[in-house]
């Protein structure tokens, strides 16, 4: 049987299975405050899309889902920020979140989701895909249209910057 | 997880996304699992059944836009309860009558809503009604293939002989509604 003959699993069973990874992925993506939101967008898309969806293939389409919906976000909150504000590079459709996204958090949290929040848009898609939501670099690259490669590629280079924004923190709080 | 989950199938429901809407009710016979789709009350899955099954089945069958949504099986609820508590005999919410085989299966069904509470009919009675007496071991089967217990009463279809019969759910439950509604 191929994955598309396979019978699709009911919605509930469907959410059960991805609501807590891709829950995750987006607090990573657009920090705690928006990432609610986000999430019920990206479940409505989801259901809209469903009875096309392919069944052997739920986890990263509901990842590709949930990336677009971040980016999504980004452009939105870009938008309503002064012009003088916006990114110049035409390449950061992920500019870092707002200050406020990280009110309430510990200042532990607030550093990593921080250096995390500075990482290049691809980049930073891949690692939260990578630990927060827990994919293989497979469906990492499935997720985010890339190939597995530069998936594994991606999630390195962040690992790195993230190694050298931790090493600078220990530097600073001596 | 679960505000998140209602808010969801709220949405849904008020977009018109949300197929089949599902529920587990408490009730003196057990934990029981009805399923309205727009039209009505589409399955009702008697203690045993598991609730993976049921929702499995009603993806194949009617849609995957499937989700927990209690609000929208109040009505199915508030009856039943009442039917337990003594207090209804008859059921008035809407049906789906989309799981049951078009034709002599349906109409054998159909026949069936009919028959009042507190009273019983034979298997060929059944057949009868829906047209063709000689087909008892059909109806049988058709009532057999009930996606509606208890609110599709295939309860109150019985043997000539005075033997209750098979159900779904096992004779002992068919005994239990019988002597509920008072027809033993």
């Amino acid at each position: 049987m191929s994955a598309i003959d396979e019978a699709l699993p009911p919605f509930q069973v469907f959410l059960d299975e991805h609501l807590e990874p891709v829950r995750a992925f987006l607090r990573g993506m657009v920090g705690p405050n928006d990432a609610d939101d986000c999430l019920q967008e990206t479940f409505m898309a989801a259901l809209r899309a469903y009875p096309r969806a392919h069944a052997g293939n739920l986890r990263s389409w509901v990842f590709t889902i949930a990336h677009r919906k971040a980016i999504d976000h980004y452009r939105a909150a870009s938008r309503e920020q002064p012009v003088a504000d916006i990114q110049p590079a035409v390449d950061r459709t992920i500019s870092a979140p707002p200050a406020d996204a990280r009110l309430g958090m510990s200042p532990r949290d607030s550093a990593i989701w921080g250096a995390v929040a500075e990482l290049p848009p691809g980049q930073r898609a891949a690692v939260v895909l990578r630990f927060a939501a827990d994919l293989r670099y497979r469906e990492v690259g499935q997720a985010l249209g890339t190939s597995e490669e530069s998936a594994r590629q991606n999630v390195h280079e962040g690992l790195k910057k993230l190694r050298k924004s931790a090493a600078e923190l220990k530097e600073m709080a001596r | 997880m679960n505000d998140f989950v209602e808010r969801l199938a709220a949405q849904a429901s008020d977009e018109g996304l949300l197929d089949v809407a599902y529920a587990t009710l408490e009730t003196p016979i057990g934990e029981v699992v009805v399923a309205s789709t727009e039209r009505g009350l589409v399955r009702l899955a008697l203690p045993g059944v598991s609730v993976d099954d049921v929702l499995t089945r009603l993806a194949e069958e009617v849609s995957p836009r499937i989700l927990a949504y209690p609000q929208r099986l109040d009505e199915a609820r508030r009856e039943l309860d009442q039917y337990f508590e003594g207090r209804r005999q008859q059921f008035e919410l809407p049906l789906d009558w989309r799981l049951s085989h078009p034709g002599f299966y349906r109409r054998v069904l159909r026949a069936t809503a009919k028959v009042p509470y507190g009273e019983v009919i034979t298997y060929t009675d059944a057949a009868k009604r829906a047209g063709s007496p000689r087909a008892f071991r059909a109806a049988g089967s058709a009532l057999g293939s009930n996606p509606i217990p208890i609110v599709v009463p295939c309860h109150r279809v019985v043997r000539a002989g005075g033997d209750i019969g098979n159900y779904g759910g096992g004779p002992e439950l068919k005994r239990f509604l019988l002597e509920h509604e008072h027809a033993l």
